[in-house]
């Protein structure tokens, strides 16, 4: 288990490495840099590469720039908001995009697991066919399309719901997108948990357990479900994708002050310092749940756990 | 006849609802446990075996319906008789008051029959903390034992392992341990040892014989080895096509089988001191049960078969007090038929061979 | 034994009855009709209603990407301004009252319905004119413009398959056939591309190149194949250590001819279902750049960027972004539904659950 843990952090610190070399490169190659302004004398552009560090070399500068990344120090923007650090820019968007992709994350894999429990429960019946077409459904609709058809309905024709996001009423007009974001992950977690379960209602273990005589609530929690959701890191992967990807758009649509609009702004405005500071912190968040996904992984089955223990005994 | 009856099913048809059609997999079998005996239920995959002991269990799987018939479960646990009909149970009775607790179940896989993300030990106490609500000490000295009874070195230490650090003897060692957990009447092993080695096949029948003994259970086995049988049934019932065909104490069906079916089962029957170049085999394949009868389900794989096999089902005809078979060479009028020469002598061979060991 | 005493009914007996059958039938085994896999793969598939209903609808897709656009007459780029923000109007539907031309506006005192086809009051100029799927903000016809859109959608789908099936695939095999140091360094390397996420490197490609269909291409190329070389890999680790493949090799088979020609052949519906379920996640990361602004640059469009546009006036004009809407839909659905068939097809262990 030790050692299974270490490889996964070393694939993550050398994953996140790449991706601020690359990021690095990318700032370094990249024309347009805040130095270039033609206003600037020779011996001022001189001062300012001296205080930014610029004059060192390559290696130091990528040095210094890892430090200052993973210090919190991301710069400042450009084009969005002249001079100001991006930091401060993050601070009040960060946690209303971590909120509504928390809800999302939340509403969807609670739904997804009852209706694909359900729907394995009840295996051949109009619930296994309702979960069926919802699932195909989640999966083949792009968020927007939920986002704009919730907009449209309950938003603009029922007004039940603000069509767009305002900072007043968080709680209520963040209704409407953590639903458009949670479908995916509504029907990707419903249609795992109904095959998985399926698999390990047909198991041997379960006609054992069934053959023990315990009650049917303990049966699928404790020896099914459990069983069933072990593998769902497999799809955990495309879940946090779907909902970085599907984030950016719903956050458009309803106007939501988050990170995904902030980089919608910022590509189309191309503030590069922007873009590279979100591109890091979604590659860092999308790595740092994988990993954290890996190790519970481990720690919830035991034949990962345990797997450097295993002393075979010839009975 | 003095002995108690454990179990006792009449005319049981269980079918099935396929794609392909009803498959009418138990078709009237009528079967009878004794206290503290062996029951061995013998034959080719797809006779029916497991369904018949999965209905005593409650655990056909939905499409499985049961036609007629009943089953009826004398219980003597608490000192007073309960007479009790199992097919009257709801699914969720026979969890509550049969299921591991009464009757429990020993399957053929044990690879695969444990739960892989439950230690050993749980899985053993869990039935003892359901149906006594046994507290959770007492609950686990009792699994400590259990595993030492069933042959585990160092149990204590066992007991936080999960079923793939285990090999696939200790898995079923495990198994039969949480089997007895709650001090069943009844033991079923649907085919305990195929799975397994042939080492430590002799071992887990050795150790399931040893429990009967030290705990008086009886016990039902599915099997399609005779050697199985031979080693520990006291009565055997052999199965072809969902229908008993011949049913006898153990030496009857091996010293003096009658019905066709158990002449080929004994004959293909691999053993050391058969010199034939081939082995024999029944020829034909495993009767569809998704075709209708017509007459005797093995009349087209039975070289002894006769004009009335095409046409009638045989009734079962009684030979002993104990011994029937279901085929009409036994009829009066019938062509008087014995056993191949071959199957003879390996019978008598087999014969020598016990009493040569009777002594010890 | 009382239970056997109900066997005791009378039977009646012909003279034959016991005079040992003709059994020359013995012995013989009896074969049940088998079906070749390939024909077992295609009549599960058709059973599968989902599955077929899917391959029929895409076949409709692919036949209106083709020739939607020449269907009438107008041009996806033609811009007539005077013609802009028409609702959908179709010949004879119009006589039943829907598609008529006609659409609800929101105004200051209260909902209005307009045609501004035609007009009882005055001539318009526009009562012989018919935009089946109405016209955008610059008067251009969003029925073509739609299957312009979806011929991108298509490209993408055949990018996404080209990718799994020449990238994926090979270093998949590669990788899990030669196994060892070789393995767990392309592994690796997959691995920390994999932990970047999709929408990250999609978007550094942006910044690096234009916006534009070859960069999306490029996009895709960089990150679609990881899951293919995945489910490759796993099943030649199944497959290489069988007998046959042992077999072919003690015959003197070289390892790229054990690849491609022994190993490749029995996985193959593996990966076509794999490639399958890529499909839908191109098209949806198209759809999403383009939302965003990084997709096709105009006039061209995609239905993405179709979306995109019609979202900006979808509370007053929303019939402008159904129509694309329902095409990509369309697409991802029946798409999706035919990977799903074609598992079940293939996979005769989920079959019959």
């Amino acid at each position: 288990m030790k050692r299974y843990i270490v490889k996964r952090i070393c694939i993550s610190a050398a994953t996140l490495l790449a991706i601020l070399l690359i990021l690095f490169l990318m700032l370094e190659l990249m024309p347009g840099s805040p130095f270039n302004d033609e206003k600037l004398t020779q011996s001022q552009v001189a001062l300012l590469n001296a205080k930014y560090g610029l004059d060192k070399p390559v290696f130091i500068r990528f040095l210094n720039y890892v430090k200052n990344m993973l210090s919190g120090d991301f710069g400042v923007s450009y084009t969005i908001s002249k001079n100001t650090s991006i930091t401060t820019l993050l601070a009040s968007r960060l946690p209303i995009s971590i909120r509504i992709g928390g809800q999302a994350v939340l509403l969807g894999t609670v739904v997804g697991l009852l209706l694909g429990l359900i729907a394995a429960l009840k295996h051949n019946t109009i619930f296994d066919t309702m979960t069926t077409v919802i699932s195909v459904l989640g999966v083949s609709l792009p968020s927007y399309v939920f986002a704009l058809g919730l907009s449209y309905t309950l938003g603009y024709q029922f007004k039940w719901f603000p069509l767009l996001y305002q900072q007043q009423a968080a709680v209520k007009s963040s209704v409407l997108p953590t639903i458009s974001l949670a479908m995916f992950t509504v029907a990707t977690v419903a249609r795992f948990t109904r095959t998985e379960m399926l698999e390990v209602l047909g198991s041997d273990y379960m006609l054992l357990a069934e053959s023990k005589g315990l009650p049917g609530w303990r049966l699928i929690l404790i020896h099914g479900l459990r069983n069933a959701l072990i593998p769902i890191v497999t799809v955990l992967a495309p879940l946090v994708v779907s909902l970085m990807t599907g984030s950016l758009v719903v956050e458009k649509i309803f106007s939501i002050p988050g990170i995904g609009s902030l980089l919608v702004t910022a590509i189309q405005s191309n503030d590069y310092n922007v873009i590279v500071t979100l591109a890091f912190i979604y590659s860092a968040m999308y790595i740092g749940i994988m990993l954290a996904v890996d190790i519970l992984y481990g720690l919830i089955d035991p034949r990962i756990r345990l797997a450097k223990e295993d002393d075979y005994e010839q009975s | 006849m003095n002995k108690d009856k454990v179990l006792s099913i009449r005319d049981l048809s269980i079918s099935f609802q396929t794609s392909a059609g009803e498959v009418n997999a138990i078709r009237g079998v009528n079967l009878d446990l004794y206290q503290g005996e062996t029951l061995a239920i013998v034959g080719e995959s797809g006779s029916g075996k497991s369904v018949t002991v999965k209905a005593i269990m409650g655990i056909l799987s939905g499409n499985g319906k049961v036609k007629s018939g009943t089953i009826d479960f004398t219980s003597r646990k608490s000192g007073e008789e309960m007479k009790e009909e199992l097919l009257s149970f709801s699914k969720k009775e026979m969890r509550r008051r049969i299921n591991g607790r009464r009757i429990a179940m020993v399957f053929q896989d044990p690879m695969t029959s444990l739960n892989p993300t439950m230690p050993i030990g749980s899985q053993i106490m869990e039935g003892m903390r359901y149906h006594y609500k046994t507290n959770k000490k007492e609950a686990y000295e009792k699994a400590v034992k259990l595993l030492d009874l069933v042959g585990i070195t160092e149990p204590e230490k066992r007991m936080k392992s999960y079923p793939h650090q285990l090999s696939g003897g200790m898995r079923q060692r495990v198994v039969i341990a949480i089997a007895l957990s709650c001090d069943p009447e009844i033991l079923i092993c649907d085919e305990p040892t195929t799975a397994l080695d042939v080492t430590i096949q002799a071992k887990i029948l050795e150790l399931i014989k040893d429990i009967q003994k030290k705990t008086g259970i009886s016990v039902i086995y599915i099997t399609h080895d005779l050697g199985v049988v031979a080693k520990v049934a006291d009565y055997v019932a052999v199965m072809y096509a969902g229908k008993v065909v011949e049913k006898g104490l153990s030496e009857e069906i091996f010293y003096d089988p009658r019905h066709p079916y158990t002449w080929g089962l004994l004959s293909a029957m691999p053993d050391l001191d058969t010199h034939d170049e081939v082995l024999y085999t029944i020829p034909g394949s495993p009767f569809n049960l998704l075709n209708k009868t017509e007459g005797d389900a093995f009349a087209e794989r039975n070289r002894f078969a006769l004009n009335i096999d095409y046409r009638l089902e045989p009734p079962m005809f009684q030979v002993t007090e104990t011994h029937y078979a279901a085929t009409w060479l036994l009829h009066e009028n019938a062509p008087a038929v014995s056993m191949p020469e071959a199957l003879k002598d390996r019978i008598k061979r087999m014969g020598e061979e016990v009493n040569s060991l009777g002594g010890e | 034994m009382s239970s056997h005493n109900k066997e005791a009914v009378t039977f009646e007996f012909k003279p034959d009855d016991f005079i040992m059958a003709d059994n020359r039938r013995i012995g013989i085994d009896r074969v049940y009709p088998a079906q070749s896999y390939w024909k077992d793969v295609i009549s599960s598939f058709l059973k599968n209603k989902g599955a077929a209903a899917g391959f029929i609808a895409i076949v409709f897709v692919i036949f209106m990407a083709i020739a939607g656009p020449y269907m009438n007459g107008y041009t996806y780029n033609e811009q007539i301004i005077a013609n802009q923000n028409l609702a959908p109007r179709v010949p004879i539907l119009e006589k039943l009252g829907i598609m008529d031309g006609s659409e609800t506006m929101n105004t200051s005192t209260g909902k209005v319905t307009v045609n501004r086809y035609v007009d009882p009051q005055k001539t318009t100029g526009l009562e012989n004119t018919y935009y089946w799927f109405g016209t955008d903000v610059l008067g251009r016809d969003i029925f073509t413009r739609t299957f312009m859109g979806t011929r991108i959608s298509l490209y993408i789908a055949l990018v996404a398959v080209l990718v799994d099936m020449c990238f994926g695939m090979s270093y998949g095999l590669i990788s899990g056939y030669f196994g060892g140091a070789v393995d767990n360094a392309m592994q690796r390397f997959a691995e920390i591309l994999n932990g970047i996420p999709t929408l990250v490197i999609v978007t550094l490609l942006m910044l690096v190149l234009k916006p534009g269909l070859a960069t999306i291409t490029l996009a895709l190329a960089i990150t679609g194949w990881i899951g293919m070389n995945r489910v490759a890999r796993a099943q030649v680790l199944k497959l290489k250590e069988q007998e046959f493949i042992l077999a072919s090799r003690t015959l003197g088979a070289g390892d790229f001819y054990l690849i491609f020609k022994e190993i490749l052949p029995n996985i193959f519906g593996q990966l076509i279902i794999m490639s399958m379920f890529s499909i839908p996640n191109a098209i949806f990361t198209e759809a999403f750049l383009a939302f965003i602004g990084l997709g096709v640059p105009a006039p061209l469009a995609s239905l993405g960027s179709l979306i995109s546009d019609a979202f900006k006036s979808f509370t007053t004009h929303p019939y402008m972004i159904i129509s694309p809407v329902i095409v990509l839909a369309v697409i991802m659905l029946s798409f999706n539904m035919l990977a799903d068939g074609l598992r079940d097809a293939f996979d005769p262990k989920m079959k019959e659950m």
